[in-house]
């Protein structure tokens, strides 16, 4: 079996450094299967989160040589054997020890996004929705909140705007309720204001770490940027809410 | 010992654990008006529902309007082989629908009918296609939809927060809990007026799971230790369709959906094995020939249902005795294919998660080849014994639901049964729990000494000098669980278990771990040793009890299912400090619903 020289970075608030580890790898194991060995064999106390160990639950999160990954979905064959791997946590947010940090900014931001408000039901009680209306919400729900895209978005990141901008992940989310065929909500200022969509310079960066690869910036981003110029139009608004979002024929 | 230091929060109504049900009961309770606090071992929104992926069982009749709940009453009933509770299975078919059109109006959005209804997807055991569902990914959309609901009803939600402990007052009340931060380390105490166990399963107890690190019997546990009675601990589904190879990915799931939408199990051979395995039992509604299983997908009215989806205790014996006669795939699994059955593009719009998972996990294309499958542990049955109505365990002030509570599914879960099992019973669970917290007489009090108590016994692992590593323990656990305590049980390695646990017990009682208190992963594994082990003893001694073949539990010194068993739950409690078993008596059906099953098979 290959051995591995894994740097695991291992430290807290008050400081910091990688640390090396020799373990061997067996078949198909992912970089998360080589931290819980290091765990199970040397080092009890070393820190990550983790729960689904398939790419469903989003919580193992990691910078991997420098780059957002899933630890549960990087197999260790990716790498060459003699290479040393870095594993250190998502440093957009406060560290709290190792490869956890702290991630509630993401859960305030969460609270912050006006909720769905359901138009009236059909006359016999029941709502109906057509496949081709929701297919483009789905992509936005397929989302695991890994919180990769807002480790980094450059405005979190970078220049640490946390109290002005919502980021990636709630423009989705936000889109996603935009688009619902049944939600009677305007958002539109929340979406400046609060959320602070203007912050965004569409580079991208969100899209290429999702690891459900849902097309945050050309399916999310940019039609809300579109949607939030049309919306200064109160008219335009509200025939899109009584029409619904169907994209018709230029 | 200093005395240990800690804070203290006060709520009606305490919910431990915050996956379908805990999140569900957090609603309803607060939409009672009482203070409600929802504690969970991650963060919101990770917890086990998420990885649900099938569906959801309800008789919405959208595809088939001949189903309806009588329907999906006797198809659980018969899933359960009848040990279901009656009164369980009767209001989770009759209040499923009305959960998912809730879900709904809270922003989940279902796979679509071509009229724009919710779309419904085949599975095992059932009759019609019953299970709403967003390709295979429904837990994901069903936790995301009552998290996001959840967060606007003013609920005080403790994220990676551990319960250690119930407490109880000097009426017998439950009014307590006590536990720890698990990024701090530090302690906290609850006092509630009630509380609500949803803590989910038991499956980290063996080697191959498709369960989580989560998945430690915290709640039956916590549920026994306070007085309250397990039932039905004997039975453990092991999914019949987990990954197989590599071995890192051994026992993640795979979804029956691949079933559902046309997918087959076959040996090494390339035959449909599953024809040779239909039980007497099941005869009547399962079709013996290829052509008739092949028609039944578009014509539920004239054939009957493929054997590849009998209930998964059936499917999962079938894969073990094929492995075991030699006919099993190169790792030690069976195929399951839909490559050659449903075209590509089907397979990736249906199946995207299982397709990704393949492909990255174990560079397999499922639209190409075929999967490796083999059972993996999935989910307990058994669990705290309740009130159907209520939820109410044996000890006043505490209520459970989801797989926590034990009953409702009988020996065997039909798949998409769990997550309506979470909503219907989540639901409940909250509402009781918090009219019992409006009718709460008194104060509440809570020991000062039994709580540091507890504190100095939960940070012995970091103080203690010398002792055993807890992953050690832990992995001695799973292996013993997985040998001797599987899908296939006989008397003398269930004995065997037995020693092996208490060994362990003792063991874990010396345990060792290095570092400090804040958020140390080692430190944890050791607590939840506690719990892991007591769910796994009383998994042994239930299995040792029960000397028939049912559902979940399969003897084979025992190999038959037998009527007189039929008749009976074992049950187990603490007594001085020593787990007990009774055998009482199911309850008795109505005579109407016994009609049901009169019906044509």
């Amino acid at each position: 079996m290959p051995t591995f020289t894994m740097r695991v970075f291992r430290g807290d608030p008050r400081g910091g450094d990688f640390k090396e580890y020799r373990v061997e790898s067996d078949e198909g194991m992912v970089v998360l299967d080589v931290i819980h060995r290091i765990q199970a064999t040397q080092a009890n106390d070393l820190a990550c989160r983790w729960n689904c160990k398939a790419g469903k639950c989003g919580s193992c999160s990691a910078e991997i040589n420098g780059k957002p990954r899933l630890m549960c979905m990087t197999r260790m064959n990716t790498f060459t054997e003699g290479e040393p791997i870095s594993v250190a946590p998502i440093r957009t947010f406060p560290l709290i020890k190792d490869l956890v940090t702290d991630v509630s900014y993401n859960y305030q931001k969460a609270r912050e996004v006006p909720p769905l408000r359901l138009r009236p039901p059909e006359p016999d009680g029941t709502y109906r929705m057509m496949q081709e209306d929701i297919d483009r919400i789905q992509e936005f729900h397929k989302c695991i909140e890994c919180f990769l895209c807002q480790d980094v978005c450059h405005v979190i990141r970078d220049h640490d705007l946390k109290k002005a901008f919502s980021g990636p992940r709630f423009f989705i989310k936000i889109a996603g309720l935009d688009m619902h065929p049944l939600d009677t909500v305007d958002r539109t200022e929340f979406v400046q204001k609060a959320a602070g969509i203007g912050l965004c310079n569409i580079t991208k960066c969100c899209s290429e770490v999702c690891p459900e690869h849902i097309h945050i910036t050309d399916n999310g981003i940019i039609p809300m940027k579109e949607r939030m110029a049309d919306n200064f139009d109160p008219v335009v608004w509200l025939l899109r809410k009584f029409r619904g979002h169907r994209r018709s024929p230029a | 010992m200093a005395t240990p230091e800690y804070e203290t929060h006060e709520h009606d109504v305490l919910v431990i654990g915050a996956g379908g049900a805990g999140l569900r009961a957090a609603i309803e309770a607060a939409a009672q008006g009482v203070s409600v606090g929802l504690v969970c071992k991650s963060l919101l929104g990770k917890a086990h529902t998420v990885m649900a992926e099938g569906g959801i069982a309800a008789a919405l009749g959208n595809v088939w309007p001949e189903d309806n709940w009588q329907v999906h009453f006797r198809d659980t009933m018969r899933g359960g082989k009848m040990l279901n509770n009656w009164r369980m299975a009767q209001l989770h078919a009759q209040e499923a629908p009305e959960r998912v059109l809730e879900l709904e109006r809270w922003g989940a959005l279902f796979d679509r009918t071509k009229d724009g209804r919710i779309l419904q997807r085949d599975f095992g055991g059932h009759r019609y296609a019953r299970l709403a569902h967003v390709g295979d990914r429904t837990g994901l959309e069903m936790i995301r939809t009552l998290q996001y609901h959840a967060i606007h009803q003013g609920i005080d939600v403790y994220m990676e927060c551990k319960v250690e402990r119930l407490l109880k007052d000097d009426q017998g009340r439950v009014v307590g809990a006590f536990g720890y931060w698990r990024n701090t380390g530090k302690f906290v105490l609850f006092k509630t007026k009630a509380i609500v166990i949803a803590t989910g399963g038991i499956g980290k107890a063996w080697k191959y799971t498709s369960n989580s690190w989560e998945y430690t019997g915290d709640g039956h546990s916590l549920a026994l230790w306070a007085g309250a009675d397990l039932i039905d601990m004997e039975f453990v589904q092991f999914h019949p369709t987990g990954m197989v190879w590599p071995p890192s990915v051994r026992g993640i799931l795979v979804t029956e959906g691949v079933r559902g939408d046309g997918g087959t199990l076959k040996n090494n051979t390339g035959e449909r094995f599953m024809f040779n395995y239909i039980p007497e039992f099941f005869k009547g509604e399962t079709a013996d020939n290829i052509e008739e299983a092949d028609r039944w997908y578009e014509d539920k009215k004239n054939n009957r249902r493929t054997p590849d989806l009998l209930p998964r205790d059936e499917v999962a014996r079938a894969i073990n005795a094929e492995v075991k006669a030699g006919r099993g795939s190169p790792h030690g699994g069976v195929f399951l294919d839909i490559a050659t059955r449903r075209p590509a593009d089907y397979i990736r719009r249906r199946l995207p998660s299982m397709y990704h998972q393949f492909k990255e996990l174990a560079d397999v294309d499922i639209t190409k080849e075929p999967m490796e499958v083999g059972p993996t542990c999935h989910y307990v049955m058994g669990g705290v014994r309740v009130d159907a109505e209520t939820t109410a365990a044996t000890v006043r002030g505490l209520f459970a639901a989801g797989e926590a509570a034990g009953g409702m599914h009988g020996s065997n879960r039909l798949g998409g049964n769990s997550l309506s099992d979470l909503l219907v019973f989540g639901r409940r669970a909250g509402l009781y729990a918090a009219l019992y917290a409006k009718d709460f007489g008194g104060s509440l009090t809570v020991s000062a000494a039994h709580v540091e108590s507890i504190a100095r016994e939960v940070l012995e692992p970091l103080t203690r000098s010398g002792g055993e590593n807890p992953y050690a323990i832990q992995a001695e656990l799973q292996d013993t669980m997985q040998n001797l305590v599987g899908i296939i049980r006989h008397e003398r390695e269930l004995k065997e278990a037995l020693k092996r646990i208490a060994v362990l017990k003792d063991r874990a009682k010396k345990v060792r771990v290095d570092g400090g208190r804040t958020y140390n992963p080692g430190w944890h594994t050791a607590l939840d040793l506690a719990s892991l082990l007591t769910v796994s003893e009383c998994c042994a001694m239930a299995a040792l009890e029960r000397k028939e073949s049912r559902g979940g539990h399969t003897r084979d010194d025992h190999p038959y299912t037998d009527d007189t068993w039929g008749q009976y739950n074992v049950v187990e409690r603490l007594q001085d400090g020593q787990l007990i078993l009774a055998r009482e008596p199911l309850p008795e059906m109505p005579p109407e619903l016994r009609e049901i099953f009169r019906e044509r098979k």
